[in-house]
């Protein structure tokens, strides 16, 4: 390994490292509130690397690189860093009260999530079938333990179901790979690119060739999953209920973006031409539809705030895939807005559901309770926290002066732009429904007398964690521009 | 032709309700304060509608006091741009959403729950109304129309009355169903032209190839202003919404939010898809003798006086439709008298039944009942609300010398030539509409005084304010309608321009 190798794996090796710091940090002080601010003031080192390394993409000299095939650092893999490393700090910040309650592994808490963060950013980069797999292992086995870590009944069961159905899709996601891998003789996403073109599809078979059919529709299988979307969302609510709500947060917003990145990576890199692309994108679409029908049908039934938003999370991530299926060779003039929608959408979404996140962790800890009916009265009793949480539902809903409102109609927009008119419209359906659920949140706590008026007074970093998600939500929703050009620029890499 | 510039004005008028309503939330303190504060910035907000009305030129053709600023968003695939602006359809619009927004702060004096919210709330809804009349980018304007739902939300869902959580909610649920179909017809449009301008967008729709068929585009906007109007049978939130809301709110509703609808119809199905509002123009006329026949005959049997304003109001808007019918024109001849018609009754309408609402949400405050049966005799005990009361229902009826005489005949004029037979059965809903007001007038304000009003007080000062605001511009469009119907013929004589040059065109 040369430096070079070294400073394109510094942002994962700074966060792996940090990681271990506070292992070893915890074993020789004894006040443990320093473990967050380390852990928060140390992301800034690979932040500070992804920074330098958005720079540096031009003479970076990756071709000559260890790494070349494997990893692919772009704008594409800096944006989904700079993601990760924002939410995982706010989910630092956002835990430091919750994490009171098992005071003895403080420290493993907070590596775990760091390791499973180094573990998506590798993810976002990894371009190669064998990486992403390990990449993969790396960020679901942490969030296992860390859903555990409640230790009562209810965590067990969440984090047991968490680690059975990750590994079973898992499994399906390499069954897939292998298939792909057979039919093309390359684990390199490039490489199977440049080998589908020269073998010679069949037109008349789905996908070209049977072997493909199997290969793709298991990778779907596998990371629907990590999307959670419809089918394969089963697991998210039961978990999401289960884990302590950081880690719940955790999971709707990072694990999910750091599954789009994987899916745009193989999707958009591997299996570009069009015989193929047409057919999965038609699955994406069809699955986008479910999956935000049934994310939001059953949301209604939910009385219970967490439960609430993972069926939330399950709509999002059909909402979501309208970008995935956008492909560019569906619409009339060729470009498509669908990838930078997608990360557009992400960032907006990962704001808007942390802001709604940490006051749900604020709330709950201080009543002990996640039903919604338990928030009743919360305007009187702490006038801002429930401002943000109503602020963030109708962020949800997609209604202005929201980010969630910007980064729906620009998603929307990439079905019409690609002749999916009637996902658009099935989206835009659904967040009519959506709007009934969200609001009775917004309902309860205005509308309904409040059992007691003690204020919520939550710990200075939770206060900081829902300024900072509240500010995204609010100063996106005004002024998207920063955002999406960023998000622009990422996926234009992506398509090159 | 390119519209530039930033003149700052309607810029003002759009967001001094939203700095006024963030003043307050943030820094005034007391609910004595926050009413006087409210009350002095929409009287500042009337005053800056009556300078932009007076300052439109109506001897200009096009946009006027032009507020522009380009780089919004200024990505290339997503061009928004912040672009205000008024033109002779859009600048009465605004001098009636500063009077009733004045009048409806006035209206709101004796509100006493969570007085701080409730004022927030109705300021930022102002903003958004504003907004939808003046925006000009698509994505602004849809902005616009969207932000309208929060406030109206807790506005209803917290200080309304009856089944008020439910019909907030059933409210919110229409119409966030209509915008949500309107946003598909925007994004459309906007990968049809790779524009979001509106002025853009009435050339660009001709010469681009759409992605969408033009009519499915048209009926994606269509449905979201036949939910805002309402057309029946998509009415049935608008009596709930009316009934449970406050009655400040019910003003805003009856008199700024369902124009919405109307707008809309004007400026975007009128003003964009001529074809295909000329190939429907036969559905907008029935659906409108439908709503007027159908909207009068329901207020009869009305025992609630504000869900009787409130299915007066379905009856009323049906001359909206009936108006903008009139543009598929005789034999080649598009008159702009039907558009300007249908714009009047919009503006007549807010006045009346802002005034209706008004009146009778003041009467209820006083009586403690708006069951009809229970009223009675009023007019002695309360001669200032009575002589009102009459002003606005023979206003309501169409009686010449007040405005809805004025809008009505316009109505007639422009679209009797071109749909004779149901002009003529609409106009039998005015013979209905006197039923219902004369019955109403009779049954409250005359006959035997009843012994438990006999101590019931009149209008106070304070209430005789947006009355009498209200009564004027009754009165003064009456008498002298030339000052608000020159302005809006100006505004649609574009429209039914270019309607007729495509008629002239075709075979």
């Amino acid at each position: 390994m040369t430096n070079q190798d070294l400073y394109i794996l510094s942002p994962e090796l700074g966060l792996a490292g940090l990681a271990l710091v506070l292992i070893l940090l915890d074993l020789v002080i004894e006040r443990k509130q320093v473990l967050p601010i380390v852990a928060v003031v140390g992301l800034a080192i690979p932040l500070g690397f992804s920074i330098a390394l958005w720079f540096d993409l031009e003479g970076l000299g990756l071709e000559d690189s260890i790494l070349v095939n494997t990893l692919e650092v772009d704008k594409f893999a800096l944006f989904f860093k700079f993601l990760i490393i924002g939410v995982t700090a706010l989910i630092v910040l956002a835990s430091t009260d919750y994490v009171k309650r098992f005071s003895r592994f403080r420290a493993e808490y907070y590596s775990l999530v760091l390791f499973s963060a180094a573990g998506m950013m590798l993810l976002a980069s990894a371009i190669d079938l064998i990486t992403i797999y390990v990449a993969l292992e790396l960020t679901a086995l942490p969030i296992a333990a860390l859903a555990a870590f409640n230790r009562d009944a209810r965590s067990a069961e969440s984090a047991m179901k968490f680690l059975i159905l990750s590994a079973i899709s898992s499994a399906f996601l390499l069954y897939g790979m292998v298939m792909v891998y057979g039919f093309t003789g390359s684990t390199s996403l490039g490489d199977i690119a440049a080998r589908l073109g020269e073998v010679g599809l069949s037109p008349e078979t789905p996908f070209g060739s049977h072997a493909l059919l199997f290969g793709i529709v298991l990778i779907i299988a596998g990371a629907g999953f990590k999307l959670a979307s419809f089918p394969f969302h089963m697991w998210a609510p039961d978990v999401y209920e289960g884990s302590p709500t950081p880690i719940t947060a955790f999971l709707s917003v990072a694990s999910k973006a750091a599954g789009f990145a994987v899916v745009l990576r193989v999707f958009y890199m591997a299996f570009d031409i069009p015989i193929v692309s047409v057919e999965w994108s038609a699955i994406f679409a069809v699955l986008s539809a479910l999956s935000m029908s049934v994310g939001n049908l059953i949301a209604i039934r939910q009385d219970n705030i967490k439960r609430l938003l993972a069926y939330s999370t399950i709509a999002h991530a059909g909402y979501l895939l309208v970008g995935v299926a956008a492909i560019a060779s569906r619409s009339a003039d060729g470009d498509s807005s669908g990838p930078s929608g997608v990360l557009f959408y992400l960032g907006g979404y990962a704001a808007t559901n942390l802001a709604a996140f940490t006051v749900v962790i604020a709330i709950s800890e201080r009543i002990g309770s996640d039903a919604i009916d338990d928030f009743a009265g919360m305007a009187k009793r702490s006038p801002y926290l429930a401002g943000v949480l109503g602020f963030s539902m109708i962020s949800l809903i997609g209604v202005p002066p929201t980010v969630g409102f910007v980064t729906k109609v620009y998603i929307f927009g990439s079905a019409v732009e690609t002749n999916l008119e009637w996902l658009a419209i099935v989206g835009v359906i659904n967040s009519v429904v959506s709007a009934y659920y969200y609001l009775r949140v917004v309902k309860v706590m205005y509308l309904s007398p409040a059992p007691s008026m003690e204020p919520i007074g939550p710990g200075l970093p939770l206060r900081l964690a829902v300024l900072v998600a509240f500010a995204g939500t609010a100063f996106f929703g005004l002024y998207p521009t920063p955002l999406l050009k960023l998000a622009i620029a990422a996926a234009a890499g992506l398509v090159a | 032709m390119e519209i530039t510039g930033f003149g700052g004005l309607l810029t003002a008028v759009v967001f001094l309700p939203l700095a006024g309503a963030i003043i307050i939330a943030l820094f005034v303190r007391g609910d004595r304060n926050v009413r006087v504060f409210a009350g002095a910035l929409t009287l500042a907000e009337l005053a800056l509608s009556i300078i932009v009305f007076v300052q439109f030129d109506t001897g200009t053709p096009g946009y006027q006091l032009v507020d522009k600023f380009e780089d919004w968003i200024p990505v290339d695939t997503f061009p928004v741009q912040y672009f205000l602006a008024v033109d002779g359809l859009s600048a009465p619009m605004v001098l009636l959403t500063g009077l009733l927004g004045m009048v409806s702060v006035f209206a709101s004096w004796n509100v006493r729950d969570r007085v701080r919210e409730y004022f927030v709330w109705l300021l930022i809804l102002q903003t958004a109304v504003m907004g939808v009349f003046t925006a000009l980018d698509f994505f602004m304007f849809f902005l616009f129309w969207e932000l309208e739902l929060v406030p109206m939300f807790f506005l209803i869902s917290i200080w309304g009355s009856g089944r008020k959580e439910y019909s907030a909610m059933k409210f919110l649920i229409f119409t966030i169903l209509g915008g949500a179909f309107m946003l598909v017809g925007i994004l459309a449009l906007f990968f049809s032209t790779d524009t979001f301008d509106m002025t853009a967008m009435p050339a660009a729709i001709q010469t681009a190839g759409l992605v969408m068929p033009v009519g499915l585009i048209f009926a994606l906007f269509f449905l979201a202003f036949a939910i805002k109007l309402p057309i029946w049978p998509l009415h049935t939130w608008l009596p709930d919404a009316h009934t449970d809301a406050p009655t400040a709110v019910s003003v805003m509703l009856a008199g700024v939010l369902l124009k919405m609808g109307g707008y809309g119809m004007i400026r975007i199905s009128a003003g964009m898809f001529p074809e295909v509002i000329s190939d429907v123009a036969w559905l907008i006329v029935t659906a409108g003798v439908i709503n007027v026949l159908y909207g009068a005959l329901v207020t009869l049997r009305q025992t609630d006086l504000k869900r009787l304003i409130a299915f007066s109001s379905v009856s009323h808007m049906g001359f909206v439709l009936i108006g903008v019918s009139s543009v598929v024109g005789v034999g080649g001849v598009v008159s702009p008298v039907g558009l300007t018609g249908a714009s009047l009754q919009m503006f007549t309408h807010g006045t009346i039944t802002g005034l209706l609402f008004l009146l009778v949400g003041y009467m209820y405050e006083k009586a403690h009942t708006r069951y009809i049966a229970d009223l009675g005799g009023l007019a002695t005990r309360m001669p200032i609300l009575a002589s009102a009361l009459v002003i606005a229902g023979l206003a309501s009826l169409g009686l010449p010398g007040t405005s809805g005489f004025v809008s009505e005949i316009t109505v007639f004029l422009g679209t009797f030539e071109v749909w004779s037979w149901p002009t003529a059965l609409a106009a039998f809903g005015i013979v209905l509409t006197a039923g219902y007001i004369l019955w109403l007038l009779q049954r409250t304000l005359f006959g035997p005084q009843k012994e438990r009003f006999a101590d019931i007080g009149d209008a106070t000062f304070l209430e005789a304010v947006p009355i009498a605001a209200l009564v004027i511009a009754v009165l003064a469009v009456g008498i002298y309608p030339a000052f608000i119907s020159d302005v809006f013929t100006a505004g649609v004589e574009p429209i039914t321009q270019s309607i007729q040059q495509i008629a002239r065109a075709g075979p």
